[in-house]
């Protein structure tokens, strides 16, 4: 296997008022081909700041973090917006789908900005979700809304995924049906896919586990036996 | 005038609260009008040419600020602290020069605003000389409506459009503008409304117009057929503008 993307001794300072709030502190890590890694931590560890920071949306005080041959750490504002519409995927605990539009043009929405996008008809099936797709978000529950929030990422065909507490509003059923489209976007598309989570139990179908604490990736554990979703419970 | 039958019925209220028909009558149009509104009717070709002035300036000056006024708006909200395009220096020139001319009584705006009238529009009177003081007057209120407008928008919306690689283009346009119609086409219902007000004012400088037309008989004259038809049409026009702009919204609230 080889890297996807590097980060080394990133660090990330916010600047409110006269305080500096150090959010992350020397993190370094490589992130593979194919893999599924969680992150877990308690809150304000640093997490969303980290995954952001791979996502381009917000950009390191220190430190580099490579993709391929682009330093995210050197680009401008114009190519992380082509950074994250060829590359990335998001997911948030908050769905985020537009209120006036349907359930199939928020997906196609996202498939627009792609240059190798998957049908988004497809995706609403393979969601679950073919019978909605003519339907506005605020009819659909929240499960419904998340799964949907899954395809419109998907759809873009990204090469990594980038989910933050994405069963956070969920129940553990609903929650298990989310983690199963997630995993096996990882394993049957064959690309990356982390995930912030709150939750060790979901930690099981990882390939590594990284664990944040207090601005620090304290440990990174390499799991021998990714479980699947089906199998774990919480 | 051609004729015109014009059936009447005329309701009146009664004491346990319901309607009773008072009369009915036909009339023909030129009758009715020269017996019951004899200055209006007297005065018939200027009321028409004074609708026409008011509908004028009404158009011109409402088109000039409906586009500045997006554009504007839409600078407000990407430049403000913590926005999309965030610059502090565009933001509080703009906001400033905004509360400015929003603080300005309109009648000052129309006499102060001449000499640019006449480098603009060849003219500081006539309907073409009020355009310029009646975009001055109406901009910035509508800025300030399409910024209420576009705060609506969830802002985790914006943060989602930035995160699948949507330029700060196709944030503005497809997150900003297409979730805010309905918001944007309240606020312009409203900012019509009172542009229509200010286009009465407008006559102070010799613009035509209904206010002119009624303030010139109705009032100095003391012909109050005028007035009360004056009233008439200014209410019809703004029920039209209010029912088009909540339909328009309606459409497009999900
Ligand atoms: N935009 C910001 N401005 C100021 N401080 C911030 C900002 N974003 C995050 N922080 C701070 O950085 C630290 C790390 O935040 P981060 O959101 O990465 O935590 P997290 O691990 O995702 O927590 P949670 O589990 O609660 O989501 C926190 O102390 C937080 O207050
Ligand atoms: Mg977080």
């Amino acid at each position: 296997m080889k890297p996807l993307l590097q980060a080394e001794h990133i660090t990330k300072d916010y600047q409110l008022g006269e305080v500096t709030v150090h959010a992350l502190k020397d993190v370094s890590f490589e992130i593979y081909e194919k893999e599924l890694i969680v992150i877990l931590g308690p809150s304000g560890s640093g997490k969303s700041t980290t995954l952001n920071i791979l996502g381009g949306i917000e950009t390191v005080t220190s430190g580099s973090v490579i993709y391929g041959s682009l330093k995210l750490n050197k680009a401008d504002p114009q190519k992380l917006t082509a950074y994250r519409r060829e590359h990335i995927g998001f997911i948030f605990q908050f769905y985020n789908l537009l209120p006036g539009l349907t359930a199939l043009e928020n997906i196609a929405l996202s498939a627009e900005l792609s240059n190798h996008p998957l049908d988004p008809g497809k995706l609403l099936e393979e969601v679950g979700l073919a019978d909605r797709r003519d339907h506005f978000p605020n009819r659909l529950s929240g499960g419904e809304q998340q799964r949907i929030a899954i395809a419109r990422a998907l759809c873009k065909n990204p090469d990594l995924l980038l989910c933050d507490e994405p069963t956070g509003a969920l129940d553990s059923r609903t929650g298990v049906q989310v983690l199963k489209l997630l995993e096996g976007f990882c394993r049957s598309y064959e690309k990356t896919v982390v995930l912030i989570t709150h939750n060790r139990d979901i930690a099981r179908i990882a390939d590594r586990v990284f664990y944040f604490k207090d601005g620090r990736l304290e440990k990174i554990e390499t799991n021998p036996d990714p479980k699947k979703p089906d199998e774990i419970m919480w | 005038m051609p004729g015109f039958l014009l059936e009447m019925q005329l309701p009146g209220l009664m004491p346990d609260g319901g309607w009773i028909l008072l009369a009915k009558k036909t009339i023909t149009g030129p009758a009715f009008i020269e017996n019951s509104l004899p200055n209006v009717y007297a005065h018939w070709g200027d009321f028409l040419s004074a609708m026409k002035d008011t509908l004028i300036m009404e158009l011109w000056a409402g088109s000039v600020s409906f586009l500045i006024g997006l554009i504007l708006g839409i600078v407000l909200t990407v430049t403000r602290p913590g926005g999309i395009l965030e610059n502090r220096i565009i933001y509080q020139t703009l906001d400033k020069i905004v509360n400015m001319f929003r603080s300005i009584p309109f009648i000052i705006l129309l006499t102060a605003l001449m000499p640019l009238s006449r480098l603009i529009m060849g003219t500081a009177i006539y309907v073409r000389g009020a355009i310029v003081p009646l975009v001055f007057g109406c901009t910035p209120f509508f800025i300030r409506q399409v910024e209420a407008a576009l705060a609506q928008t969830d802002y985790g919306l914006v943060e989602a459009a930035l995160s699948m690689g949507c330029s700060p283009l196709d944030v503005i346009w497809r997150v900003y503008l297409k979730e805010s119609i309905g918001h944007i086409a309240r606020g312009t219902t409203i900012t019509a409304i009172s542009l229509l007000g200010l286009t009465a004012m407008a006559g102070a400088v010799g613009a035509g117009g209904l206010g002119d037309f009624a303030i010139r008989y109705g009032h100095d004259r003391n012909m109050t057929d005028i007035t009360w038809i004056t009233v008439l049409v200014l209410v019809i026009a703004v029920s039209i503008v209010q029912t088009f702009g909540g339909w328009v919204a309606k459409k497009n609230t999900h």
